[in-house]
């Protein structure tokens, strides 16, 4: 489904992935650990096009898609679900999700928009209690699940989330991390999950990465990497999201 | 002074007052997407009013006007395509200069096009002396024209922005632009976007106001500098402040014209302007820390 190869990019001057290589076959949760300026998010925002790569290769659905900009990556079908949420604050609940589906108002799929708004709020009924809402104002975890039911509402094959369980109570992250199964299984989306909370991460994930540096130096079954030594010590250990 | 006397002041200062919420709003509609100042919004409103001097020639005075609106349409979307949206990470210093850089050269080529006559376009009902008598002030049919048009404009816009999905594309632009590319949106024509509709809507405001305060090919700068004023002093990007600020600014210099040589007048936008922006940079109505968070 997506395969990236020795994958580089930075800020100007600055490097920050360095040949990088991942791939996800149809149907899977494959999620990246790694410390805080480990390169998770740069890796992310260059797959979805928001930031321009110097070298490699991008793959989606055998297509390379590392020239293409931004908006016409969410058209063939992968959707970023960006770090911090990203919201349109000063507009409404269903502003957002309205505008989550411009790739598919452009396809003339109106009818889907609406089956599709309809799933979202049996995903997230919080969010239809709050339809008028103006983005801004929601509690973290409901900017989150509107984050992702925006994104949704391109009818993306692939789902790239950045670190959804960022700043959220425990509860919330363990509700955000179940939802994110769902999502597999009730749309069929493949996931590539970006994450601090390791332990998290890897419950729900087939296979994982570690990325460290600009580097991917690990990567297995989730469950080998949850029994792995070097990850424990790193990631697993005594952190705040332990309980979570 | 009288009543009768306040009020015509009021009402002098409620028409120029309207012309510079809609150079404003211009200023905000381009300010929401790209973060930048247009400095040359004045001179979209010239081109306008000029062009449609010109056609009023040969067309029905609706006609002309509608032309003339258009054809600054046009040239405000070849400007942002032949000047901004090829720029990659344009610094807000760099677009500033290219903007006023553009003001000149329209300024110039008008110059050439049309000397340096001044022009209006005939009172779109009656003549420079009717005017409608409401209590005790004389208005002339034309302030009417102004207002109402002014007031359909906004109208139109606000629902533009707030129910179709392309107005609701241009206000995710303007909240958060990288989030708008990840849906989809191609925020390059977006800004193309509110180029065109900021040329169209001061093109307009030209053509309803040049009967009243003439064009020439130099009108634009005054207009552009009460214009920018009243858009700092409602807040930047916020367009119902522009209007009532547009009015406020309109109506004090109306009112200075009685206690103030006349001269004066230009001075004391320039002295709010001053004032607001050492005072109160995020304006009247905005909130400081919105202001803060912008870039300029």
């Amino acid at each position: 489904m997506l395969r990236i190869k020795n994958l580089e990019a930075g800020y100007g001057p600055l490097k920050v992935l360095r040949k990088v290589s991942l791939h996800i076959g149809p149907g899977e949760i494959v999620t990246v650990i790694g410390a805080n300026g480990a390169g998770k998010s740069t890796f992310l925002k260059t797959i979805a096009g928001l930031l321009g790569a110097s070298g490699g290769e991008v793959l989606f659905e055998k297509q390379d898609i590392r020239k293409l900009p931004a908006e016409r990556i969410v058209s063939l079908g992968c959707s970023l679900v960006p770090e911090g949420r990203q919201l349109f604050a000063p507009m409404t609940v269903r502003e957002n999700l309205v505008l989550g589906a411009c790739v598919q108002f452009r396809r003339r799929r109106d009818e889907e928009v609406k089956e599709d708004l309809d799933r979202v709020f049996v995903l997230f009924p919080r969010l239809k209690e709050r339809e008028t809402q103006l983005a801004g104002t929601l509690s973290g975890g409901e900017q989150q699940m509107l984050a992702i039911g925006r994104a949704l509402l391109s009818r993306p094959r692939m789902l790239l989330l950045d670190e959804p369980s960022m700043g959220l109570a425990p509860r919330m992250v363990r509700e955000i991390f179940a939802h994110i199964a769902r999502l597999r299984r009730e749309f069929g989306l493949t996931i590539l999950l970006v994450e601090q909370n390791a332990r998290g991460a890897l419950a729900i994930a087939d296979r994982g990465y570690v990325l460290e540096t600009g580097r991917m130096i690990l990567q297995g079954p989730s469950g080998d990497l949850l029994l792995n030594k070097d990850v424990q010590r790193a990631y697993l250990g005594r952190s705040p999201e332990e309980d979570a | 002074m009288n009543l009768d006397l306040f009020l015509q002041y009021v009402v002098a200062g409620i028409t120029y007052g309207t012309i510079y919420g809609i150079v404003a709003i211009g200023f905000n509609i381009i300010y929401n997407t790209t973060g930048i100042i247009n400095f040359a919004q004045g001179e979209f409103v010239m081109l306008g009013g000029m062009t449609a001097v010109t056609l009023a020639r040969v067309l029905p005075l609706p006609a002309a006007i509608l032309v003339a609106v258009l054809v600054t349409t046009v040239v405000g979307a070849l400007i942002e395509i032949l000047f901004i949206r090829w720029l990659r990470h344009p610094s807000v210093l760099r677009m500033i200069v290219i903007t006023i850089g553009l003001s000149i050269l329209i300024r110039e080529v008008a110059l050439h096009i049309w000397g340096e006559g001044v022009r209006a376009l005939p009172y779109f009902t009656g003549t420079s002396v009717t005017s409608i008598r409401l209590g005790g002030v004389y208005i002339s049919p034309q302030v009417l024209w102004v207002v109402g048009i002014s007031a359909v404009v906004v109208a139109i816009l606000g629902g533009f922005f707030r129910y179709t999905l392309l107005g609701m594309q241009m206000r995710a632009c303007a909240a958060n632009r990288d989030a708008a590319r990840l849906c989809g949106i191609s925020a390059k024509n977006m800004v193309t976007l509110s180029f065109m509709l900021s040329a169209g809507i001061g093109a307009l405001g030209g053509c309803i106001v040049s009967p009243i305060t003439y064009v020439s090919y130099d009108s634009g700068v005054p207009l552009a500098i009460k214009g920018f004023t009243v858009a700092i002093l409602g807040g930047l990007g916020n367009s119902a402040a522009s209007a009532g600020a547009g009015m406020l600014l309109g109506i004090l210099e109306s009112f200075s014209v009685s206690v103030l040589p006349a001269a004066y007048k230009d001075v004391i936008s320039v002295a709010i302007l001053l004032v607001i922006l050492f005072v109160r940079p995020s304006g009247l109505f905005g909130s400081a820390e919105v202001a803060r968070l912008k870039e300029f």
